[in-house]
């Protein structure tokens, strides 16, 4: 019944490329967030803002991005994006779909978190003088962050196994691309991708463990 | 001015590959999801310390990339010559994706239900049983019906992954129709627009409950 000869080693002795393969996932997903959350801070201002069109802007890219498969929004971006005459290569065409993702997630946590601030606390800033976009920055935006962290923690989780998708539109330097090459020459699927889920997992996991870390230094108070 | 080569044909061929994406994710929501009641039960009866074995098992399943994870289980079928179709292998990982996720709410709803409660119940002389079934049960699922119709579509948007099996559903589909007839834009739009027309509605069935269901 059991047949199949494992060879361990033909993915151990890869495993140096392959970590090399996770510093680009990492990279990927770091940046993507980066992007993510200032995109999502500006979605959440033209939420609130009066202006329709803004606000209609960000409600239609937080329904897309919430209600189309991730693996959609990097097709789009790489050949959709095409028929405009911008032809993205799949590092930034993977870059591009995951930024939008977790720019509608985060924009939607966001709202969420702002449920949770009173009113009031908008209404005491605006009183003391100060203009609606420092009442934001200085009262609102500071409370809704520390609320927003820990979802937005997942949502980093999310971006890290979403750049695994790049391998579907010709990725070949991330963890999965490598992975992937890798397997394309030598056959031993089960045993390159199952050294690739341990890395994702561990790097998931150190993820988790360094946001929860600093959780607890920056919300002391 | 707009001119397609897109023909009615074409989309029927989309149609049939949303109706297998819908056919993947009721599979693996419905086994999952029983899945799920019995791991959340279970981790629930067993407490934090016994339960931990079960605990890190399903959260491989949310910490390793999906991708991967059909690939893996495609290869350990393979390995252990069990010949499953790319269906049945997509079926199996999905289910046990959506266990995990659905542990995490079923546990959840029960830890919702307050200690005094069940112990009013069990002291009018209801057994485990009775308890769990006319106490816990109505309660919980009123905390964790929203997040569950969440995971729900979000394993209909994760089903896309099982292209890399080979099983044509939605989105596979229109990549066949954009390769042949060059038009990605157009295509990639419909693909999203049918996407939008299952998820949309039902998540926001999902948060008109949560906010319903939420304030008493």
């Amino acid at each position: 019944m059991f047949s199949y000869n494992f060879h361990w080693n033909q993915a151990f002795k890869a495993l140096p490329q392959m970590l090399d393969g996770a510093l680009v996932t990492l990279q990927i997903a770091l940046l993507s967030m980066a992007i993510g959350l200032a995109v999502a801070l500006a979605l959440t201002l033209f939420r609130l803002s009066e202006n329709r069109v803004l606000s209609g802007f960000a409600t239609v890219w937080v329904e897309i991005a919430r209600n189309t498969p991730a693996l959609f929004q990097i097709y789009m971006a790489h050949f959709g994006l095409g028929s405009f005459g911008i032809h993205l290569s799949p590092y930034t065409a993977l870059l591009v779909g995951i930024a939008f993702n977790n720019a509608g997630y985060l924009a939607e946590n966001f709202r969420g978190a702002l449920k949770a601030i009173p009113e009031t606390q908008t209404r005491a800033g605006r009183s003391l003088g100060m203009t609606p976009l420092m009442a934001f920055r200085y009262i609102v935006m500071p409370q809704m962050l520390r609320i927003a962290f820990l979802p937005a923690t997942n949502q980093m989780v999310w971006a890290i196994l979403m750049t695994s998708l790049g391998v579907t539109v010709g990725m070949n330097t991330d963890l999965a691309g490598v992975t992937q090459a890798l397997n394309a020459v030598s056959f031993r699927t089960f045993e390159f991708f199952a050294l690739a889920a341990v890395i994702y997992y561990l790097i998931a996991k150190a993820v988790t463990l360094a946001a929860r870390l600093a959780a607890t230094r920056m919300f002391r108070y | 001015m707009f001119d397609t080569a897109l023909t009615l044909a074409d989309l029927g061929f989309l149609a049939k590959g949303a109706a297998m994406t819908l056919a993947v994710t009721a599979v693996s929501v419905l086994a999952g999801t029983i899945l799920g009641v019995v791991f959340g039960v279970l981790r629930n009866q067993l407490g934090t310390y016994w339960s931990l074995p079960l605990t890190f098992l399903l959260d491989i399943f949310r910490s390793v990339p999906l991708l991967i994870q059909l690939v893996l289980g495609n290869a350990l079928q393979s390995i252990l010559k069990l010949g499953w179709a790319p269906f049945t292998t997509s079926c199996v990982v999905l289910s046990l994706y959506t266990a995990a996720y659905c542990t995490e709410i079923v546990r959840g709803g029960i830890s919702a239900v307050p200690t005094t409660t069940r112990r009013a119940a069990r002291s009018l002389g209801m057994t485990w049983w009775q308890d769990m079934r006319y106490i816990v049960a109505p309660l919980a699922t009123r905390v964790s019906l929203p997040a569950w119709i969440g995971l729900t579509l979000g394993v209909m948007k994760d089903s896309a992954l099982v292209l890399w099996l080979g099983l044509i559903e939605l989105l596979r589909a229109s990549q066949i129709l954009v390769t042949r007839l060059q038009e990605p834009l157009f295509i990639l739009l419909i693909c999203g627009a049918i996407y939008f027309i299952i998820s949309f509605p039902i998540a926001r069935l999902g948060g008109y409950l949560e906010k319903r269901w939420s304030n008493d």
